[in-house]
């Protein structure tokens, strides 16, 4: 890759994580900071097998 | 699908679907835009309109770069997760692995934004038994099946004006978990008028998370967030407060904040916070209806926008200086985030998340609560309204017709169940001024990611 033109950040790949995924052991999405608003970016996984 | 956007002088393509970054130049930038849908002569006719000076050796070398992209599954991924979007529901169905415990429906602050009516949640005051609380644990253990995280959080109204019961309820949950092999996660969000030290010590303590309210400057925080004489809090509980997070070694607390019609200059908020030593920060829009006064106005959107990225930019300057803070809507990790059942689930109230009022009502989270049409059940009986449950357990994100071509579905899930209703009646609609704060967030997030790897 000419990195000139691309950097490509390391990042999950999400079609993959379909494999191992689905455990349900991460945070409920608004247990957290907010109570108003939903997101999951910020959350971490903590599925042991992945 | 492709989200591509330009922000801090970074060029960001999003390939929504493998979730991949990219930083490109400007040349591969408008490739990208001109690539699908054409064939290579096309494509590259189309790029040498808007770039009459590139080599042709220069456009066939990104051309090529592209398509490795994409036979990687990196660049035009196709969305293929449908089918999972009910599934993580569908085999947790009848799991519940959270509960908001509403320990007290009263408060000694007299907020005029607070959307809990000033705790009393349209209903009585009221404080929650020992008894009930027991209850919802025990509830919470029976409903968790395989689940070993628990998560409670002590809300309000005011949780410390009931803290000898919470205080119990932990102590209680404790031997709970010696029996079961269950771990139970505790936040607190407080307005922090009653922190003394016993709150500071057995908090820091047993609360694997502290939300502390604070709006920032002075004046701004003192025009609503006041006692019922009418007095600014401000004063009485940044000591405090500091107190706490010192004792607390700085970590696993947020101070969060809400911003109105009249600060949609947060930023300056988040600067004091800074400044009195909070690290650990959250800004949330108020959530008020449309006519209300405080809420946010068409108006007031570019100058919020303008906001998210000057704190981006305020952020990755700070991070240099070696003195960073966090932000918690733009915490984002790429790697270890959450896999694609959790990214098309939905936000998971009313089925795994509850809210419990101090008499052991069950509604699907806290901003439900008070709204008797969705009342689920009790903590005795479980949940009896079935049809509401199933109104939340049918709501993801490829259910919502909104959110089907939007690119930022995999980082929102669907968004709050509660917005949308308040904004389009519905748990299945979207609330579309959120929406575009959020896209804006995530946009500002990942620039961040991408920041800190084109400089390192």
């Amino acid at each position: 890759m000419e990195m000139k033109h691309i950097v490509t950040l390391e990042t999950r790949d999400l079609c993959a994580s379909a494999k191992n995924g689905g455990c349900g052991e991460c945070q409920t999405s608004c247990q957290s900071a907010c109570k108003t608003s939903c997101g999951i970016a910020n959350q971490q996984c903590e599925n042991g097998n992945r | 699908m492709i989200h591509q956007y330009k922000l801090n002088g970074y060029n960001i393509v999003l390939d929504v679907c493998s979730g991949s970054v990219h930083a490109v130049d400007e040349l591969t930038y408008d490739m990208v835009a001109l690539f699908e849908g054409r064939d290579r002569a096309s494509a590259l006719a189309a790029v040498r309109e808007k770039h009459p000076g590139a080599a042709d050796a220069e456009l066939d070398e990104v051309y090529d770069a592209l398509l490795s992209l994409k036979d990687a599954g990196k660049l035009f991924a196709p969305d293929t997760f449908a089918p999972m979007a009910g599934r993580l529901k569908e085999k947790s169905a009848g799991v519940v692995k959270a509960l908001c415990l509403h320990v007290a429906h009263t408060c000694n602050l007299n907020c005029a934004y607070c959307f809990a009516s000033q705790g009393r949640y349209r209903g009585e005051r009221a404080v929650m038994s020992l008894d009930v609380g027991k209850r919802a644990l025990d509830f919470l253990v029976e409903r968790s099946g395989t689940r070993r995280n628990l998560e409670v959080d002590f809300f309000g109204g005011e949780p410390l004006m009931n803290w000898a019961v919470v205080k119990e309820l932990v102590r209680y949950a404790r031997e709970r978990e010696k029996e079961t092999g269950k771990r139970f996660r505790f936040t607190l969000t407080t307005n922090g008028m009653l922190i003394d030290d016993d709150v500071i010590d057995f908090a820091n303590r047993e609360m694997h998370n502290v939300v502390l309210s604070l709006d920032g400057r002075r004046e701004v925080h003192d025009r609503w967030r006041v006692d019922y004489a009418g007095n600014g809090s401000w004063e009485r509980i940044v000591p405090k407060f500091q107190k706490l997070v010192a004792a607390r070694g700085g970590r696993n607390y947020y101070m969060r904040g809400t911003f109105t019609h009249n600060n949609p200059d947060f930023l300056k908020d988040i600067e004091t916070m800074l400044d009195l030593g909070f690290t650990e920060l959250s800004m949330e829009p108020v959530v008020a209806a449309p006519d209300d006064p405080i809420a946010l106005t068409a108006d007031d959107l570019p100058v919020v926008m303008a906001q998210y990225e000057a704190l981006a930019k305020l952020m990755l300057a700070r991070e240099k200086e070696g003195r960073p803070f966090t932000f918690y809507h733009y915490m984002i990790d790429l790697t270890g985030g959450p896999c694609i059942y959790k990214r098309v689930s939905g936000c998971g109230s009313g089925t795994e998340y509850m809210a419990v009022t101090p008499w052991g009502d069950l509604y699907p989270c806290h901003q439900f609560v008070g709204e008797e049409a969705f009342k689920l059940g009790d903590v005795w009986n479980g949940v009896t309204n079935a049809a509401v449950q199933e109104e939340f357990a049918a709501c993801n994100v490829y259910a919502k017709p909104a959110c089907r071509d939007c690119w930022a579905r995999l980082y929102c899930s669907g968004g709050c169940a509660a917005n949308a209703w308040h904004a389009a009646g519905s748990v299945a609609g979207v609330y579309e001024t959120g929406c575009a704060l959020f896209k804006k967030r995530m946009e500002c997030a990942i620039m961040m990611a991408v920041a800190r790897q084109v400089e390192a």
